[in-house]
């Protein structure tokens, strides 16, 4: 049985930047991913990187900008540490190789982003987390002695020894079929959000949650579950990104009267306000019958007001969506866009160095809540998010690993546990519901009453839903019997970690009972800091029932005022 | 120009190529049919029938926006990404408007629609030292590096590594040991990286190793290929044009030499005089180059394929002793293409990531215009750009995103 120092689960920015410190480090690491590497969701980031590189800047406006963006429920010593090294961590993966774009004076080029005070946000044309995550799979290559791959394997669960440490995981070879049980002084989660719990969604159709729930499971706490972003400007009819970098260099937001209507909700940072503020913004336009194209379900985003040949060249890669996914090109007309969801702010709780309350395991990245993005994210503070933290969390494994002796784990049962688990759902009747199905009606059931406006009502109604589904979840039946890629066993457990994620969301959603960040509530729709300027941790008991309880807010320099763009 | 989206849905037929490795079978053709926009992806098509009538179909995917390069199959023959390939012009390009979706070609079939990337791209991206060897020392800041080189090696960073291109590389199917088009892209990515330290030592690797950079055989497939605008074979003939013109690396492949050869003939004679390539590629670029041993070598141990095409009309011994003539004002036009490139104090370099004009989408599209159809790199073909300015006035980009 294979056995590490560090276990890294995930391997976008967040699992590799993980992988590359415990290397440094001197750990022996195994980095493992259901997917290749380089297919990680990561990849899609377009827009870019925040850092407070400029000299004009300084990384506390940067930090306040972060808590502002959060409505507050960030925690400011996590957001200090994540904008203080933001400078000394892109400067890092520029001498690596990334091909940041440069100014006329050859320095790293910066463009403006929501909810940011100046432009601070480095960026690789629109390709940026596509040229981060690639340059950092070459140093993973660069480092394949002391860092072992394991790709295309799936974990089916976290292994824990007698006292309730984290020491190692269970995963399917993907290729083969063949399950294996991974010891490790220390598990690193980082496989991302749970997207794919909404439809549509911008997620790729990998982003499943795996890491949320498999934590949840092993009884960590999950944080904030309840702030889940919608992007603002997505395609109307695939979800399809269209990066927020577009608006960055000067794109306007039109509703059908052809008004900028931003001007009404943010009327000094206009399309560029965080992402909650210009969504919400966006489905009050089309609330209110001022949307455009069939329904009246979109909002134009003109991209002619930008420079075609700054278009060209720097926003590429939607100018190729616009035409293959929209039938749009955006350098000549509008392309008619709408809130969709995108990320979510929640995740497994942790602190500053990566730390869950389960000995020996971590997480980083978009499947953890540390939490420094709050009630929402700001635009291109992911990837930094990911960076900062994987690397924290990387080293502070490390250093665990380097004080303690490798785990005596007996994973047999565990091992046998989950391969019969595995049989079970391919020898199933076909007397239910398809996984298919199943996972429609619960992206729809989200996107409908946990989307950028909520009420109880909703919410009451989609957790029945989840309920059911749930239930239907554990007899749903597949088609492939085999071993070899046996994607449809896969997508069945995948089921069952969206549902956890999707109820997590939910009952967070339904006890916060106020508006702030992401989270706005019809019934409640005020900001209320007297009774909720807290987290919101639900935890699974020892029956399986999830259980609320509260965290504070960490506030070091900033206290909460009224938040205007 | 783009379409509107706005036909309603209608059926599609798909014919998959299914493999199950566990079943003992051959691989068989699979036919489902959905019903979806026409727009709509091969992806999306295949996700239907996957989620409809048989979910053990294998096929990698997953962003769906042509990013994350995982869904690289072959539609109706051709490679492609299943995302990014529209059910409408699948069907335009079908046999009895069947839409064939197949496994990438050159790479071991794992099952049904997935092969085994591991086995051969992902090995030939390690043989050419994928990572940056940094410039010492490392500055304390950013490197400072032109904004132009930075865009320049984005082109190549933009690649996905999909395998699209070496599915389809005519020159692996023969050599299976060739680097390939996806390996030599990265490789451009570092050799044209200013703020890589081992230019030269990865340029005299690539040109030494005869499965690198000279056993490129122009075919162009993956040029095609490519969902990116990569424009894998432009970057190998980069790679060429900065061993031979700024490290003058004479490769023991005669990479050099025959590109040398080749050159002089067809500015000595205006086409190319082919008898007396092989000779002087080997022996010297001069008349005389047959008289030296290495050619003479060589002319023997090709003597049978010589003998061959005099036998099938190829070659006339008249032939073989005279150049082609070509009118005189027609050879003073090659030449002065000649003199244009040559007396440039800069080579050439075009960049498909980035156009360097405001108006250039009429001329993007004109296919029989090679610049501006964004498929020419060969220093020979570079003519004065669409606009009419000269090509120094030009920043390192010259024209659109490519579209096939």
């Amino acid at each position: 049985m294979p056995a590490h120092d560090v276990l890294i689960i995930g391997a976008g920015l967040a699992g590799q930047r993980a992988a590359l410190a415990a290397a440094e480090d001197g750990a022996s690491v195994a980095i493992m991913s259901k997917v290749h590497p380089v297919r990680s969701h990561s990849v899609a980031a377009a827009g870019g990187i925040n850092a407070a590189i400029s000299v004009d800047d300084d990384w506390r406006s940067h930090a306040y900008d972060t808590v502002k963006g959060s409505d507050f429920l960030g925690d400011q010593d996590a957001i200090e540490v994540m904008c203080s090294e933001a400078p000394a961590e892109v400067m890092e993966l520029e001498h690596m190789g990334v091909t940041f774009h440069r100014n006329d004076k050859g320095e790293m080029d910066l463009r403006a982003f929501g909810g940011a005070s100046t432009k601070r946000t480095a960026y690789v044309a629109d390709i940026t987390g596509q040229a981060m995550l690639h340059v950092l799979y070459e140093q993973l290559l660069k480092h394949h002695e002391t860092v072992a791959r394991y790709e295309e394997w799936f974990t089916t669960s976290l292994l824990r020894d007698e006292v309730g440490n984290c020491c190692g995981a269970i995963a399917r070879d993907v290729r083969t079929g063949r399950m294996e049980s991974f010891t490790a002084k220390n598990v690193i989660l980082a496989c991302g959000g749970a997207g794919q719990a909404y439809k549509p969604t911008t997620n790729g159709l990998i982003v499943t949650g795996d890491g949320i729930a498999m934590a949840y499971r092993a009884g960590a706490p999950l944080m904030d579950m309840e702030m889940v972003q919608y992007h603002p400007t997505c395609l109307v009819e695939t979800g399809i990104l269209i990066t927020e970098g577009a608006r960055g260099e000067g794109a306007h937001l039109l509703n059908a009267n052809g008004e900028r209507f931003m001007e009404k909700s943010a009327p000094n940072k206009m399309e560029l306000a965080s992402r909650d503020v210009v969504s919400r913004a966006e489905q009050i336009e089309i609330n209110e019958g001022r949307g455009v194209g069939p329904n009246g379900a979109g909002i134009l985003l003109d991209v002619t007001v930008v420079p075609r040949k700054r278009t060209l060249e720097a926003l590429r890669e939607i100018v190729n969506l616009g035409k293959d996914f929209a039938g749009v090109d955006i350098t000549r007309e509008p392309i008619m866009i709408r809130p969709g969801q995108h990320y979510i702010m929640g995740g497994v709780k942790t602190d500053v160095d990566g730390r869950t309350p389960i000995e020996g395991l971590y997480a980083a990245g978009e499947v953890a809540c540390v939490s420094v993005h709050g009630g929402n994210r700001l635009g291109a503070n992911s990837l930094l998010d990911t960076l900062i933290f994987g690397r924290r969390s990387g080293e502070h494994a490390a250093k665990r690993a380097a004080s303690m002796a490798m785990p005596e784990v007996d994973a047999n049962a565990q091992l046998r546990e989950d391969a019969e688990r595995l049989d079970a759902i391919i020898a199933r009747p076909r007397d239910g519901r398809r996984v298919s199905e199943i996972k429609s009606e619960l992206g729809e059931t989200m996107n409908k009453y946990a989307a950028v406006f909520r009420d109880e009502a909703g919410l009451h109604g989609a957790l029945e839903t989840i309920g059911r589904l749930r239930e239907e979840a554990n007899s749903a039946w597949i088609d492939d019997h085999g071993t070899v890629f046996n994607q449809d066993v896969l997508g069945a457990l995948e089921l069952g970690y969206m549902v956890d994620c999707a109820e997590a969301t939910l009952i967070g959603a339904l006890e916060r009972k106020e508006s702030r960040g992401a989270q706005f509530r019809t019934d409640y729709p005020e900001r209320n800091d007297a009774d909720w300027l807290k987290h919101i941790d639900i935890t699974l008991d020892d029956h399986g029932s999830p259980q609320v309880s509260y965290s504070p807010v960490t506030i070091t320099q900033w206290q909460p005022e009224e938040r205007k763009y | 120009m783009p379409e509107a989206h706005d036909r309603p849905a209608e059926q599609f037929t798909l014919k998959l190529r299914r493999y199950d490795p566990e079943s003992g079978n051959a691989p068989y053709w699979d036919e489902h049919t959905v019903e979806l926009e026409p727009h709509r992806s091969v992806l999306e098509a295949i996700l239907q029938a996957k989620d409809r009538f048989d979910g053990s179909i294998g096929v990698r995917c997953s962003c769906r926006q042509a990013i994350c390069g995982s869904c690289g199959v072959r539609v109706n023959g051709e490679p492609a990404l299943a995302c990014h390939t529209h059910l409408d012009a699948a069907k335009l390009g079908a046999k009895d408007g069947v839409i064939e979706i197949e496994p990438m070609g050159n790479m071991p079939v794992i099952k049904d629609l997935i092969v085994d990337m591991d086995a051969v791209h992902w090995k030939k991206i390690q043989r050419v030292t994928p990572w940056l060897l940094a410039k010492q020392p490392v500055p304390e800041r950013e490197y400072l590096v032109s904004k132009e080189s930075m865009v320049d090696v984005t082109q190549t960073m933009a690649c996905i590594q999909c395998g699209a291109c070496v599915s389809d590389c005519l020159a692996m199917e023969v050599d299976p040991g060739f680097i390939g088009p996806a390996a030599l892209a990265k490789a451009y990515r570092f050799v044209g990286d200013p703020r890589d330290d081992q230019q030269l030592e990865r340029l005299t690797d690539l040109a030494e190793d005869p499965q690198g950079i000279f056993d490129c055989t122009h075919c162009f497939k993956c040029v095609e290929a490519c969902p990116k605008g990569v424009n894998p074979m432009g970057q190998i003939m980069r790679l060429r044009r900065i061993a031979i013109g700024d490290h003058h690396i004479v490769d023991q492949n005669n990479g050099e030499r025959h590109e040398a050869a080749f050159t002089t003939l067809i500015k000595d004679n205006g086409l190319l005089w082919e008898a007396e390539l092989l000779p002087r590629s080997y022996g010297g670029n001069s008349w005389f180059g047959k008289f030296a041993p290495p050619a003479g070598k060589e002319l023997l141990s090709s003597l049978p394929a010589i003998l061959k095409a005099v036998v099938r009309g190829k070659v006339t011994p008249m032939g073989a002793l005279k150049p082609h003539k070509i009118p005189k004002p027609d050879l003073k036009a090659v030449q002065a293409i000649y003199e244009k490139i040559e007396s440039r104090p800069e080579r050439y370099e075009l960049n498909l990531y980035i156009t360097g004009e405001d108006e250039t989408v009429e001329t993007a599209e004109s296919f029989d215009d090679p610049v501006a159809a964004g498929v020419t790199h060969e220093i020979g073909g570079s003519e004065a750009p669409p606009t009419g300015a000269e090509p120094t006035d030009l920043p390192p980009g010259a024209n659109g995103p490519k579209e096939g």
